[in-house]
């Protein structure tokens, strides 16, 4: 055989195989599963290197090895210095759902009412919330964060706090000082009688809906579920004769004795997250409105619907579908950036667990593995729940 | 019908102004702020809330704030204390950079800006050959910045405030971009490990914080590397932000992707082009383009998170501004270094926002009404 057609069947040969798209695809996908497995080996090899080299520790044995660090916040779950760091990981943890959970709560009102208000007609207030919008949505979190701890550090100091109605709370730059709630033994019946109203709300919307399908008769169920949410718990707690007793802050030396306090730490972080998140969720909301078109207003109009059930029963729902998923991410955001927590030390997972005690364990992999699953498993709570009723709005279509 | 008054024939009588009240400046007041007794109120109330907030903010930035002087003693008036920002604004906006040395940074930002120009404006004449300047804007960027070829070398730990935010934003949206392509490619793709790779690297990083990224860039990345290999500070938070980034522009690009029709793929099939050609040719210059005002918004984002760096130790603006703070003659002026930092993300953040704004609008004028 000449050289010539040896070198001609090898070229048709690798080209016949090498026009084959799905010969392609494998060779392709294997040359990256090859060059990843060569890159993790690669990391793998030298981190076990490094680690044996410098000395430090694996494993999760750290995790039940006294921390022996204090933490300023620990609300609900009693923390010492002598606990593990098992417990710093669930005081983190708490810490950084207590902030987001009441972040996204004040952030949603805040912006529905900001988005509301954007659309008024009146030029005046528009335009007010549009600076507002403007001037929170283009500064960094991280400044804001600080700028609000540096203004609740600027306030007097515990000698000169600041007191309102009658010596009950307390504002100085350790926090601000509550009167301590102590229920008493008659309290449980309270929550009790709330979940009562709440399921009992529940199964009275159910049936009047129903009710409104079946024969057309409305019901004012908002008012009746307000009155049984609201009255259930009052009447339990005017009938076990008022058994909540208040234990009321006094300034006893250098420091306020008795009493709740609550840190500018935490004040700080949550009104810095919810009026940050708060601009993002008004344009959201304002453009939600904003898609529902003219038409649908004047069609319910002319259908007779009072203002405000149009408002309720056709622009919202529409306005709702464009509105949930940005929202969802805005939420998904709000909680990892509670994670800047760090910044002005509230003891967050990130401050607390992702970073005392990563810097005195040495255990940079662990602590950094760990926190990372705690954001993608919150992540993925909130993307799920938010999907869930992201499908109850969506428009049923045929 | 009275004598005075001129007749006309049917139709001819000329056009008469609007009655008061129904057009001009009265008639925009009353329907925008006195339309309702409720919206007089609101109006009211608005107006007393801005007359307090604003007599309040000037009062503490200028009539009541302090400009000139030596010390915080200077500062007497009640109002903001701004002979901080004086006496240490060559740090705000270089950093430790040597003060000798201040013409490259200078130089590196009117090169910035000439480079940015033609990315941002198509009806400049000789775009290609200014465009060609902006990819090498980088390179020389980093010659003139770290020195080398007979200049003093200037390492990067003195590289701080102003200048490293530049840097860290700038290089940040250079490298996210490229990537950020080649992840929503992937994730478009039709080969199930490239797909399921770039899914899993795009839901990870966009599942955590910024901040553990940048941990492990700091304190993870060290014991990835081989013996001897070492990257610096500065470096390895690029590594962080450019990764985090380029996982939000890719969900950006993948969207913009989405958006084209199936038609232009097949077409692009049909021409006889490789899949890069195609994407290069057909599909890129199309999905890019619908996608340009979400891409903005991303590198403001990006620009913002720079400050996060700060958190592990880098010098940035904020990290400057927290040296200054920390300063014994100044302690206590927190608000106002962080207000003037403020002024600053702001300015450059919202002109950010209305390029973004102005291009959709541009970009949107087939579907205007």
């Amino acid at each position: 055989m000449s050289a010539e057609t040896a070198q001609n069947a090898r070229r048709s040969g690798g080209a016949s195989l090498f026009t084959d798209q799905r010969f392609r695809s494998l060779f392709y996908q294997a040359l990256v599963v090859g060059l990843l497995g060569a890159f993790i080996v690669f990391i793998v090899f030298n981190t076990a290197q490094n680690i044996e080299k410098r000395g430090i520790q694996t494993g999760f044995d750290f995790l039940s090895a006294p921390a022996g660090y204090d933490i300023a916040i620990s609300p609900f779950i009693e923390y010492t210095a002598q606990h593990s760091h098992g417990r710093v990981f669930l005081v983190g943890l708490f810490n950084t759902l207590l902030v987001s959970a009441l972040g996204i709560i004040a952030a949603t009102i805040l912006g529905v009412f900001l988005g509301v208000l954007r659309l008024s007609p009146n030029w005046l207030v528009s335009r007010v919330v549009y600076c507002y919008v403007e001037m929170t949505r283009n500064v960094p979190l991280l400044l804001q964060i600080l700028l609000w701890y540096a203004i609740f550090l600027g306030l007097p100091s515990v000698k000169q706090s600041m007191s309102f109605f009658n010596d009950t709370f307390f504002l100085n730059q350790r926090g601000l000082i509550l009167p301590e709630p102590l229920p008493s033994d008659g309290f449980m019946w309270v929550p009790i009688a709330l979940i009562i109203g709440l399921v009992a709300s529940f199964i009275f919307a159910k049936w009047a809906h129903k009710t409104q399908d079946a024969t057309g008769k409305i019901y004012p169920v908002f008012l009746i579920n307000t009155a049984m949410i609201l009255g259930l718990p009052i009447l339990a707690f005017a009938a076990m004769g008022f058994p909540l007793d208040f234990a009321y802050a006094e300034l006893k030396g250098f420091n306020f004795k008795g009493g709740m306090t609550i840190k500018p730490e935490f004040t700080a972080l949550w009104f810095a997250l919810s009026l940050y998140t708060a601009a993002f969720i008004s344009e959201t909301v304002r453009a939600g409105i904003q898609s529902v078109s003219h038409g649908q207003t004047e069609a319910s109009e002319a259908l007779g619907l009072r203002p405000s059930w149009t408002m309720r029963l056709v622009v919202l729902p529409q306005a709702l579908r464009v509105i949930i998923p940005p929202m969802t991410s805005q939420y998904l955001n709000l909680t990892k950036n509670s994670s800047l927590a760090v910044a002005i030390g509230y003891p967050d997972i990130v401050q607390s667990f992702g970073g005392v005690t990563l810097n005195q364990t040495g255990q940079a992999i662990e602590v950094i593995f760990i926190t990372m699953l705690v954001y993608l498993t919150i992540s993925l709570v909130i993307s799920s729940f938010m999907n869930w009723y992201n499908n109850r709005v969506r428009l049923v279509e045929r | 019908m009275s004598l005075t008054e001129q007749q006309y024939a049917p139709g001819e009588h000329p056009d008469l102004p609007a009655p008061l009240g129904e057009a001009g400046l009265i008639a925009w007041f009353k329907k925008r702020l006195f339309s309702s007794i409720g919206n007089t109120i609101l109006t009211i109330i608005t107006l007393y809330f801005l007359y307090d907030v604003l007599s309040t903010v000037i009062f503490w930035t200028l009539t009541g704030a302090t400009f000139v002087g030596e010390t915080k003693a200077d500062c007497t008036l009640g109002g903001a204390c701004w002979l901080v920002i004086g006496d240490r604004f060559h740090q705000f906006m270089y950093g430790l950079y040597p003060k000798t040395e201040y013409w490259r940074p200078n130089l590196t930002f009117v090169l910035m800006i000439l480079a940015i120009i033609p990315v941002l404006f198509d009806k400049i004449p000789h775009r290609g050959k200014f465009l060609l300047f902006s990819t090498l804007f980088p390179f020389i960027a980093f010659f003139l910045l770290s020195g080398g070829l007979g200049m003093e070398t200037v390492d990067s730990s003195d590289w701080g405030g102003l200048l490293l935010t530049l840097v860290l934003g700038v290089t940040g949206i250079v490298a996210s971009f490229p990537i950020g392509i080649v992840l929503a490619l992937g994730r478009r793709s039709n080969m199930p490990i490239v797909r399921t790779l770039c899914v899993c690297f795009i839901e990870f990083v966009r599942g955590v914080p910024l901040i553990t990224i940048l941990f492990m860039a700091s304190n993870m990345l060290p014991l990835f590397l081989p013996e001897g290999v070492n990257f610096d500070k500065l470096l390895r938070a690029l590594i962080g932000v450019a990764l985090f980034s380029s996982a939000y522009m890719a969900e950006v690009i993948r969207g913009g992707l989405q958006a084209i029709p199936k038609g232009q793929f097949e077409g692009a099939d049909a021409m006889g082009l490789s899949y890069w050609q195609s994407m290069r040719l057909i599909i890129l210059p199309q999905a890019l383009r619908i996608v340009i005002p979400g891409i903005v918004n991303t590198f403001i984002g990006l620009y913002k998170d720079t400050t996060l760096v700060s958190i592990i130790g880098l010098f940035d603006l904020i990290g400057i501004g927290q040296v200054a703070v920390a300063d014994v003659k100044w302690r206590g002026l927190a608000p106002e270094t962080y207000v003037f930092i403020a002024l600053l993300f702001f300015i450059s953040c919202f002109s950010m926002s209305r390029y973004s704004l102005w291009l959709e609008n541009k970009l949107h004028t087939g579907h205007k009404r």
